[in-house]
Formats: C-alpha cells, sequence, structure tokens
C-alpha cells in the first residue's frame, strides 16, 4: 500500500494544499495541479448532479490502471483527496484522520484565513506524523 | 530580552494616549477592571428567567470541578487573537493587549481560587513569602486555569529579579502555527497575564512577559518570564 499524494481543495474548487510522500506519480507544476484540481471540482459536481436515485454526495473514488483517488467531502464542501495505489484498503480511515488534523491545526488556528492555501507548521508535521514517507 | 512594551499598568493610568488601542476591550470605560455593564444585576434579563437564578446568585462552588470544553475554548481563543489582531500595530502591541485580556482573568482566577480555599477555613492565610507564591502560581493557578500543573519553575542566573514559570505544552497554544514572519509572537501572553494578575493581587508587582524556548521533544514549550519590581525584592529581604 502506497500513499502518494494528498491535496486539499476549498469549497470553491482551488487548491488550497498539495503534498507528496511517495514518489512514482509524474512531477507536475503547482500550476498544472491547480488547474487538476479544478477539473476534478468540475467532475465531482457532475456525479452530484447526474445521480439517478435522488441526491448524492458524488464520486467517491476513481479507479486508474496503477492508482486510485480517494476523495472525502465534508458537510462544508471542503475536499479530501488522496491518491494511492491500488491495494490500499485505509484510505478513507486516512482521509478521516487527515480530517481530524485539519479541523486541529488549521480552523483552530488564528493565523489561517479560510479558504486560502494552508501555511501550518502544525499541519505539516501532524500529515508528516501521520502518512510519514507513504509506504505502509 | 528586551522590555520594548511599557507596563501594561502604564496604559491605564495615562489612558489617553492609549485611548486607540485600548477602547476596544472596554468600550465604556478606561480602566482594565471595568466590569461589563451587567444589566442583570438591576432588572433581571428575559435570560435568567423567574426559576433560574442569575448569574451573580449561583453558588461559587458549583463550579468547582466544571471542565470546558477544549476545542470550545480553541476556537474562542482563534477568534480573539484575530480579533485583536485586526486592531493593533504590531507584534508588541498584540502580546500587550493580549496580557491585558488574561490581566482581567487572572484578578478573578485570584479572588475565586483563595475563596474557595481558605473562605471556610477558620485561621485563613495568605501567601507573604516570594517562593510560596511562585509554587502556588506553578500549581494551583495552573491548575485552576490549565488543569495541570506547569512544568518547572526557574530562577534566572544572571538577574536575581527574574524567575521564570516553564510550560512544555501550553494547552492554550496547542492548535496555533505562528507563521515565520511572526516568530517573535507568544500567544501565551495571554496566560503571562493572567500571571502577573495573580502576583498583582497578592501585593507582588511584576513585569511579566512570555516567550517561546522550544526544544526538540517539546516544539511548544514557552517560559512566562517574570520580573519583580524591586519594591518586592526589598520587602523580601526584610522578612528573612
Amino acid at each position: 500500500m502506497v500513499v502518494f499524494s494528498l491535496w486539499v481543495i476549498n469549497k470553491a474548487g482551488g487548491l488550497v494544499y498539495q503534498r507528496n510522500f511517495a514518489d512514482g506519480l509524474a512531477p507536475l507544476t503547482s500550476n498544472e495541479y491547480l488547474v487538476l484540481a479544478g477539473t476534478l471540482h468540475g467532475i465531482h459536481a457532475i456525479t452530484s448532479r447526474l445521480s439517478p436515485m435522488g441526491s448524492s454526495s458524488g464520486v467517491q473514488v476513481i479507479e486508474a490502471e496503477t492508482f486510485k483517488l480517494n476523495v472525502l467531502l465534508t458537510v462544508t464542501g471542503t475536499k479530501f483527496v488522496l491518491l494511492t495505489s491500488l491495494a490500499d484498503t485505509n484510505a478513507d480511515s486516512i482521509l478521516q484522520k487527515v480530517y481530524d488534523i485539519y479541523a486541529d491545526a488549521v480552523m483552530k488556528n488564528p493565523f489561517h484565513t479560510p479558504e486560502m492555501p494552508i501555511r501550518s507548521e502544525g499541519f505539516d508535521t501532524r500529515i508528516g506524523l501521520l502518512i510519514g514517507t507513504g509506504q505502509t | 530580552m528586551a522590555y520594548a512594551q511599557p507596563h501594561p499598568r502604564l496604559s491605564v493610568v495615562s489612558n489617553s494616549s492609549q485611548s486607540s488601542s485600548t477602547d476596544h476591550l472596554s468600550p465604556t470605560t478606561s480602566t482594565r477592571f471595568s466590569l461589563p455593564s451587567a444589566p442583570s444585576l438591576h432588572a433581571p434579563s428575559n435570560k435568567a428567567g423567574p426559576n433560574r437564578p442569575n448569574i451573580y446568585d449561583r453558588n461559587l462552588n458549583k463550579t468547582r470541578g466544571a471542565e470546558v470544553s477544549s476545542a470550545a475554548f480553541a476556537f474562542l481563543f482563534s477568534e480573539i487573537i484575530q480579533y485583536t489582531q485586526k486592531r493593533v500595530s504590531g507584534i508588541n502591541d498584540l502580546e500587550r493587549q493580549l496580557n491585558t485580556l488574561g490581566y482581567r482573568i487572572g484578578s478573578r482566577v485570584l479572588e475565586l481560587m483563595i475563596w474557595r480555599a481558605e473562605g471556610s477555613s477558620k485561621a485563613p492565610k495568605r501567601e507573604i513569602k516570594l517562593l510560596s507564591v511562585l509554587v502556588m502560581i506553578h500549581a494551583q493557578v495552573w491548575k485552576a486555569v490549565f488543569g495541570k500543573a506547569a512544568d518547572a519553575i526557574e530562577r534566572s542566573v544572571e538577574n536575581p529579579d527574574e524567575y521564570m514559570i516553564i510550560d512544555n505544552d501550553p494547552p492554550i497554544e496547542r492548535h496555533i502555527s505562528v507563521p515565520r514572519d511572526m516568530s517573535q509572537l507568544s500567544c501565551s501572553s495571554f496566560t503571562a497575564g493572567i500571571v502577573e494578575a495573580v502576583l498583582d493581587g497578592l501585593s507582588f508587582p511584576a513585569r511579566v512577559t512570555a516567550h517561546n524556548t522550544p526544544i526538540a521533544q517539546f516544539p511548544n514549550r514557552t517560559t512566562i518570564l517574570i520580573k519583580l519590581e524591586k519594591s518586592v525584592l526589598e520587602r523580601e529581604e526584610l522578612l528573612k
């Protein structure tokens, strides 16, 4: 099980946090990451509108040939995205813990402006402790 | 360690020059001891209701062991800092405002603590020795405010009038990450204000400041530096 990368997307579709852990992903510039996050936000909106069985919370997992992309949507509209290997089974629990850490280290930090990029040492440290190098 | 800011109490005495920075804390009066206007004292507000005693009539011992949600406090404290930061012009100013806010808490904490400890005692006593006061702050005040004792008291080697109380992981700063460009800021100035009020209330006037002193094991380690006034040391000499 490998965790490649973590993204946090704000409710407007902007990428506010992006961090790579294990090697293996194609290297992209920060601008390209922003575009991809915006696109994912759009795809998420489409999937939640398309649902045939009433309301839906939108896409949760996108599987590709070599990796999968797990999405956790919070009630406030913030999205946590975890890029992992296909074999990974505990992405959901990692995302839930990331959300916990986000609530503690970001939302309770007076020096963070909501919806803006996350620059908080506490968040970085605790995410580092949680995921480490991404190999489990 | 430099003391660029004037003593916070001076800002009260000479309020005219400081009015812009303090008025947001007490808009109606100018002293830091001012009570917020309390209509419930005279006309019971509709919240107090006929069956619920208002807050001034409640038994003070009822909340002796009560605890506050640390998450709720973290959000409140975060908001206090954001609110204050918008209304000050620099880090020193921000620390002084936090100190002032803490002072208002400290004076109440001291009164309540002494009332609870000595109120029913036949021979109530009051600390008059510096060391026992410091130990009381380190243990009892910290327990009353944070639910745990502080981690150490130290005496400065260079300056005999300086004492330090050290907290390895101050609960109020647990979720705060100070940005790099404000690295001298210590949000524990709030705690420093509490300590200053307690010392003041026991007639040990001092200037109390907070400083970040991180070590590898405790990145949030904070030192509360107490610089006692000369008169305190002179009196201490006489009491020996």
